[in-house]
């Protein structure tokens, strides 16, 4: 097997081979792979336990004695789990747990630096050095804003999963289910075997819109029967299903107390007259996942609009960015959930093996073939469960002009059009710059999605001069304080 | 049918959009149009600094004193809030030498017509309470002010726009439509041709290739600056406060980075830190040696930022002229060619004056300043062939 003069390069602790940022699926799943082939990685992590948001566990001494409970493929975790723990052991994977990387940057002899935050407090700063980047950096929930949401008693869907998951906590007893995407079924079946009541699961498409890719379907005759059981399990927990609906208003004086749910058309315009109220206590609400795509703009990589209504990093084959170097896989790519996310971050590590060594042995070329089929197959799938979820344009028709938009700032919908049609914004930038929306603490990661579509109905999404119509850029993916930025400061 | 244009004003900064204001105003019928929205290049990056104090006497001072005096007319025209603050501006020495340095420019500009005053090292933190102990002393520049650079020019558009001015964002200009005998009469945008006896290049950073399309050279060239924003704070800091070496560095003509701590807070609450200068082209990678020695100096002069969070980081691409003046009026060497760019980074201070002269100019109204040393065709060495 030729091995390239960069690989005879001495190991050093300075400069990983591979640096693996996040330990969702698709990043241990690369990890260990990596190393199984004799690479040294670095694998860096926010989160203090591997896992990422998907196989995201409670913190030891809860109490919680079968996690696996709440999880799809609980004994693929716990065989990466495994094979994690033993590469650590054996010095092959550095793996840097509560280490946020904040950017990263290309240094002159090509190598990449990755700087970080960690510690408790998140002050003390971390430089990691690596010649390969594979960013497996996830995806934070989409939300849309309606009338009411931010009433005490809304809670994210992918956040209600998420206390259940690490804290094993219900945020009502009564819990209506709302928004977009396959997630919501996941989240309802949670709540109700955690002994919540769901008294309905509110979807803004119909799934009937899947059968127009028979084929895709029957590629993927896993992902119909989990789409089968799941309704199974549902109507079995008294959860009605009740599809082209969407939540409009949300009632109560200083917490949830009812929902009105409204019949809504293709475009997702709801139906004036036909709002129902519905009593609960709480409302978990959600409209899929959006790629983390911080350190990949960063990092120069070049991004594509999905069908999905977002951005994700362009990927060819190998599961190659647009810059030589760096490899991502997962939800970074285009949302597809778990069983892509292991496939494709196995498939990445094969990848920067093969581009290293100049090949691959026998047994991993035959194993990359069949990922990459499974690959295709997945993301087929993806594709169409994107576009059927996608929010209809006529979403924002059930925003009042004083909903909230962007909540860290105080943002309304009123402002935002007010922007739009009187200031001439037509693109997001141009609608921050004239509202803050979007400068909060969360920098528009909540809000960005609905400003970014009020803005295009008005600017039909052209550029805002300099900067083209991409993902948001936030080059800091992270909040640094001033005195961390400042110790990297060389002597002038 | 729509009313004939006079102007199409190329750009939708804060230069273009006051341009627009002045131009309209007078009674001009004119148009924008802008590849982006409103303020979406180099104005969109501004802090929005009304600055007299880091300017030396000559054109560019006079300019920005005239500037200082319209932006405070404008603020009470305008009918909604631009963020217009005279906050004043101190100028902060670490060294007795540099102090003595300050106070020379300080004396100079003071017989230009700039308010300065002299603060000792013990009243600086009665005028910063946070500033750093064991500063050599400072200058206060009362005339020094701020306003929030992209609602300022999205307002003075609007306010265009009532008096006629249509806005066309979005439309990307492609070509500068020409006479026979070379005058210019319009652009032609990707979508439409705007016919136009009048044309302003307003376009900043860009506007070396709008010349380049009438045929023309002006050398403008980007100048790339950080600027790092923190989270929500109290008021701690109350005037822009900047080091002594700031005006050095603003007017050196070096490729390399250079950076000097400008802290401000805002009245949202975030503080403003900048400011770092250098010639990389269009480069938008973040710069960690750059936005690192702007917090350690920033630390230094405020050490109560030290544990405060950067929420996030930005740049935007001044509009370097090599003399570093703008180019502001009519074009010798094409017929009916205005410009209006190369401000650097004092476009938003300089806007209104600028607009004035280019509608004045229009207009064939006498000056209200010497436009001489702003002649857009001074780098033109072909055109002084004696």
């Amino acid at each position: 097997m030729p091995h390239s003069t960069d690989e005879r390069r001495p190991r050093d602790a300075d400069c990983a081979g591979l640096a693996v940022v996040g330990a969702g699926p698709a990043g241990l799943a690369a990890a260990v792979t990596a190393a199984d082939h004799g690479l040294d990685v670095v694998l860096l992590d926010s989160a203090v336990t591997p896992g990422g948001q998907y196989y995201r566990s409670p913190p030891g001494g809860l109490g919680a004695t079968r996690p696996g409970a709440l999880h799809h493929g609980w004994p693929v975790f716990a065989e990466l789990s495994a094979r994690l723990a033993a590469h650590r052991d054996s010095g092959a994977i550095r793996h840097l747990p509560n280490h946020q990387v904040w950017t990263v940057e290309r240094a002159g002899d090509g190598d990449w630096i990755l700087h970080a935050v960690t510690g408790a407090e998140g002050d003390q700063r971390s430089a990691v050095r690596a010649r390969r980047l594979l960013l497996a950096t996830g995806a934070h929930e989409r939300q849309l804003p309606f009338p009411g949401w931010t009433l005490p008693g809304v809670v994210s869907a992918a956040g209600a999963q998420a206390m259940l998951k690490s804290g094993l906590v219900l945020p009502g007893r009564r819990i209506v289910v709302a928004g977009s995407g396959p997630l919501l079924q996941a989240v309802a079946l949670s709540l109700t075997r955690a002994g919540a009541s769901v008294p309905a699961l509110i979807e803004a498409s119909g799934y009937g819109a899947y059968a127009r890719a028979p084929q895709v379907l029957a590629a993927n005759p896993g992902k119909m029967a989990e789409g089968v059981r799941h309704g199974a399990a549902l109507t079995g927990a008294g959860v009605r299903m009740l599809t082209r609906r969407a939540v409009t208003d949300v009632h109560g004086d200083d917490r949830v107390e009812a929902v009105t749910v409204s019949r809504v058309d293709r475009r997702w315009r709801p139906v004036p007259g036909t709002g129902r109220e519905i009593a609960c206590d709480a409302l978990a609400v959600g409209h899929g996942l959006a790629p983390q795509l911080e350190l990949a703009v960063a990092a120069g990589c070049g991004t594509r609009a999905c069908a999905d209504g977002t951005h994700a990093v362009t990927l060819d084959q190998q599961l190659r960015t647009t810059v030589p170097g760096v490899w991502a896989a997962g939800e970074a790519g285009g949302i597809g959930g778990v069983e892509l996310a292991l496939c494709e971050g196995e498939l990445a590590a094969l990848s920067v093996i093969r581009e290293m060594r100049g090949g691959v042995q026998r047994a991993a070329a035959r194993r990359a073939v069949a990922l990459l089929r499974s690959r295709r197959r997945l993301r087929a799938f993806s594709t169409l469960m994107g576009a059927v979820h996608r929010p209809g344009a006529g979403w924002s028709e059930w925003l009042t002009g004083d909903t909230e938009v962007c909540r860290c700032e105080e943002v309304t919908a009123g402002r935002i059009r007010t922007a739009c049609e009187e200031f001439g914004a037509g693109d997001t930038r141009t609608v921050k710059l004239l509202t803050r929306a979007g400068m909060g603490w969360c920098q528009g990661r909540t809000c960005g999605f609905a400003v970014r579509e009020l803005a295009d109905a008005h600017g039909s999404g052209r550029g805002a001069g300099e900067e083209p119509d991409g993902p948001d850029r936030r080059p800091l993916a992270c909040p640094v304080r001033l005195s961390t930025l400042a110790d990297l400061a060389e002597p002038a | 049918m729509r009313q004939p244009l006079d102007v199409v004003i190329v750009g939708a900064g804060v230069v273009g959009a006051a341009c627009a204001y002045y131009a309209s105003r007078s009674g001009l019928s004119v148009a924008v149009v802008d590849r982006g929205s409103v303020a979406g290049g180099t104005t969109g990056a501004g802090e929005g600094n009304l600055l007299v104090s880091d300017k030396l006497p000559g054109p560019e001072l006079e300019l920005a004193l005239l500037s200082a005096s319209l932006w405070r007319e404008l603020s009470e025209e305008l009918s909604s809030d631009i963020e217009y603050e005279i906050k004043g501006g101190l100028v902060v020495a670490a060294s007795e030498e540099s102090l003595t340095t300050l106070s020379t420019t300080a004396a100079t500009q003071r017989g230009a017509g700039v308010e300065a005053y002299h603060v000792t090292s013990d009243r600086l933190r009665d005028a910063e309470p946070h500033l750093a102990p064991h500063l050599a002393g400072g200058c206060h520049y009362p005339q020094d002010a701020q306003v929030q650079p992209a609602l300022a020019a999205a307002e003075l558009l609007r306010e265009a726009g009532r008096s006629g001015a249509r806005l066309c964002p979005g439309e990307e200009v492609v070509g500068i439509l020409r006479h026979r005998d070379g005058a210019v009469r319009g652009v032609r945008t990707a979508r439409s041709e705007l016919r136009a006896p009048v044309v302003v290049n307003a376009a900043g950073t860009w506007g070396g290739d709008l010349a380049a399309m009438a045929g023309v050279d002006l050398p403008v060239l980007p100048r790339r600056g950080f600027v790092l924003v923190t989270e929500p704070l109290p008021r701690l800091i109350r005037h822009k406060v900047y080091a002594a070496e700031y005006v050095s560095d603003v007017s050196s003509g070096s490729a390399a980075l250079q950076t000097s701590p400008v802290v401000e807070g805002t009245p949202s609450g975030p503080v403003l830190i900048g400011a770092s200068r250098e010639r990389v082209g269009f480069d938008r990678t973040l710069s960690v040696p750059a936005i690192a020695r702007l917090a350690a100096q920033a630390a230094a002069l405020f050490p109560v930022l030290a544990d405060v969070r950067v929420m996030r980081a930005y740049h935007g691409f001044r509009p370097y002229l090599p003399d570093h003046l703008p180019a502001i009026g009519p074009d010798p060497r094409v017929p009916g060619l205005f410009h209006a760019c190369g401000h650097e980074g004092a476009g938003i201070g300089l806007a209104p004056a600028t607009g004035l002269l280019i509608a004045d100019a229009i207009a064939g109204r006498q000056p209200v300043l010497d436009p001489g040393p702003f002649a857009p065709d001074r780098f033109d060495t072909t055109c002084h062939v004696t």
